[in-house]
């Protein structure tokens, strides 16, 4: 905590010097050796220190990645699989930035979710909290900016979905459309200023990160009680060594974890389609976001009603960053005094609810929207014969079964005058798909902050520790009696 | 006046002069801010070259019956097409007060400088109106349930005039600004 005094005492005529002009070593001292950390932080607490390997690594590579790198429609294909093929180690250091973006966002994802499990938004740490969800909204735009670079066809498409998004503002949509794109589509000027923008917001994560710890280090680190730190002695423990040991061993494991993705599995998580260069003519017949991204992108899909005036894209947009907007308010939503769901019984199980919604929403984003949730389930295809009935009205006839359904509607078809104009398709049976799930789901992920807001008012919680310190201690002699019948 | 005398030392403070320094400095640097953000934007904007490559002339002797070209006129895809005799009369039997749409087929062409339509040749926009897949159509094999495209991003079935008939795509496949050079050219721009 930024109250704690300094421990720092310089001990030799060099450090004296340097503590007068500029306090580097007192600095680090106070914010990375002495500092009083709860006693108490488990291992979902390791992610922040996770998370910073992760920007250093996306950081490093990428700027190596950039010298090889061609930001033009002509050369940028080609220069990602030079990178690939020619570039000393070109290979791997391109499989830890892609794969480190993936990593980066599983870290985001967990550190968010214990945020949210242990009420670590909730004062006096509402800023901590919404600077993080700046960072994580700077993270899905480098993410998107960076996945355009190779120039492939979901590159490309992919781009031109999302720039398609703002042309549904209405009135202004289409002139932010183009200005984004600068020109009449996605072309050379829109790869090389998403080149130079890649380059730039990591920075800006970095500057947001700063940030993030300094507004972590004035009230000090939340802790799975949610219970503040009351005497500094007997609650906390210096950060080092306690838990720059602690990280420094949940980095090692995350860090093999990633190892296995980029060295036996670097290509698991993309899609083969970039791997096919960007031509504007041909749409890949399925267009999905990376992995963590599409929990957002089936909201966006989710919405195929109009409201009012309101028409449908609009709408899936606005739900869509809605989604992201009311993280940043929830410090405000949510009405709870205690911090941990360990305390709050039901608010508990809603969240593991709300873990197993965003799941689901990120199964349905890359699914095809009219697909049967459980094909099982779905009954027969019925073919259709749509033609015109001679008084320019139009009739469908259905066969169902088989292929002798084909051969009847074959035959029916043959039987028609020539200007009937008759054509054939399938229709699927109609099912639970996955745009109806997605759709509940959305109400699900809207309805979980509503409910923290109701849930805060009428839950009663279990008795809160007095302290730290009497947590954990209770928590040892917890185990002793339970040990000690076993002897 | 309305000098003051400041602290304790006695002095005096020229107010006005003070606030006139502060105006001047603020007004220069906010008004170096702002034009300066003017700059930064509108350089976003589409460059003079990019313009000028917005239009294109195409033959449509070529297009097999019942086949289409696309053209890419800025990066961004048109289809012309060469409908069938059956495709026109498809596209002209619709009840266009059913149409998400509306539009009826004649609308949707454009007058050769004689004043006759040519309904055998549609000119349409290639990016689906939902959020801009390019549709497949004839050549890919799949020109969706009601003959024309079908865009394979979200499941939008254009009709053969280029409709909208099933999907969630809001709009139909906008006709662009094309004329005729002549019967077998015709020039498309943006």
């Amino acid at each position: 905590m930024s109250g704690h005094e300094s421990s720092y005492t310089p001990t030799n005529a060099f450090t004296k010097w340097l503590d007068s002009r500029l306090p580097l070593v007192r600095f680090a001292q106070d914010t990375a050796i002495n500092f009083p950390t709860p006693k108490n932080l488990n291992y979902w607490y390791t992610f922040g220190g996770i998370l910073a390997v992760c920007l250093v690594i996306q950081i490093v590579t990428g700027v190596i990645l950039a010298m090889h790198y061609e930001a033009s429609v002509d050369g940028a294909f080609a220069s990602v699989e030079r990178i690939m093929r020619d570039v000393p180690f070109g290979w791997l250091l391109r499989y830890i930035h892609a794969n480190g973006a993936s990593m980066f966002f599983l870290a985001v994802y967990i550190h968010m979710f214990r945020g949210l499990y242990y009420g670590s938004y909730k004062a006096p740490r509402e800023i901590l909290w919404i600077l993080g969800c700046v960072i994580y909204l700077l993270m899905m735009g480098t993410a998107f900016l960076g996945y355009m670079l190779p120039w492939g066809q979901m590159s490309y498409h992919g781009s031109n979905v999302i720039t398609g998004l703002f042309g549904a503002i209405p009135l202004v949509g289409e002139s932010i459309q183009t200005w984004l794109m600068g020109g009449p589509s996605i072309g050379n000027q829109t790869l090389q200023r998403f080149f130079a923008l890649h380059y730039l917001l990591p920075f800006m994560i970095a500057g947001a990160v700063v940030l993030h710890v300094w507004a972590l280090h004035v009230p000090g680190n939340n802790n799975p009680t949610g219970v503040e730190v009351q005497d500094v002695k007997k609650d906390t423990v210096p950060f080092h060594p306690y838990y720059t040991v602690k990280d420094a061993f949940a980095i090692v494991i995350f860090l093999i974890m990633f190892a296995v993705f980029v060295f036996y599995a670097p290509n698991v998580l993309g899609h083969a389609d970039n791997y096919v260069e960007a031509n504007p003519l041909v749409t890949p017949s399925h267009i999905v976001p990376e992995w963590y991204l599409l929990p957002f992108y089936a909201i966006l899909r989710a919405i195929t009603f109009d409201l009012g005036p309101i028409p449908a894209k609009l709408l899936g947009v606005i739900f869509m960053f809605a989604a992201i907007a009311v993280l940043f308010i929830l410090p405000w939503l949510d009405t709870s005094k205690v911090k941990s769901m360990r305390y709050r019984p039901v608010a508990k199980q809603f969240f593991f609810g709300f873990v197993a919604v965003c799941l689901l929403l990120g199964w349905c984003g890359a699914a095809n929207p009219d697909d049967a949730v459980i094909p099982a389930l779905q009954g027969e295809a019925k073919l259709v014969v749509s033609y015109n009935d001679g008084n320019g009205g139009e009739a469908t006839s259905e066969y169902k079964g088989g292929s002798e359904a084909y051969v009847d509607a074959r035959r029916f078809m043959e039987g028609l005058p020539e200007d009937a104009n008759a054509s054939i398709s399938a229709v699927p049976a109609p099912t639970f798909a996955f745009r109806h799930l997605s759709l509940i789901l959305t109400f699900c992920y809207f309805g979980f902050f509503v409910l923290l807001f109701f849930l805060g008012l009428t839950e009663k919680p279990k008795e809160l520790p007095e302290s730290i310190h009497k947590s954990v201690l209770k928590r040892h002699k917890d185990a002793d009696a339970a040990a000690t019948p076993a002897e | 006046m309305t000098d003051t005398p400041a602290h304790d030392h006695g002095e005096l403070i020229d107010e006005d002069r003070r606030n006139f320094i502060h105006i001047a400095t603020g007004a220069a640097a906010f008004g170096g801010a702002a034009m300066f953000a003017w700059v930064a934007v509108d350089q976003w904007n589409p460059a003079a070259d990019t313009k000028a490559a917005s239009a294109l002339d195409v033959d449509i002797s070529k297009i097999p019956l019942g086949g289409e070209i696309r053209v890419l006129i800025g990066g961004k895809p048109f289809f012309v097409r060469h409908r069938t005799p059956a495709e026109i009369s498809a596209a002209e039997a619709v009840n266009v007060s059913t149409l998400r749409d509306p539009q009826t087929d004649d609308e949707r062409l454009h007058a050769k400088p004689d004043g006759t339509l040519n309904r055998a040749i549609l000119v349409t926009s290639g990016s689906c109106t939902h959020l801009g897949c390019v549709p497949v159509g004839p050549a890919q094999g799949n020109t969706g349930d009601f003959g024309g495209w079908y865009c394979p991003c979200h499941g939008s079935h254009y009709d053969t005039s280029g409709r909208i008939r099933k999907g969630p795509a809001p709009r139909n496949l906008p006709v662009p600004d094309y004329k005729y050079v002549s019967d077998t050219v015709i020039n498309i721009s943006l």
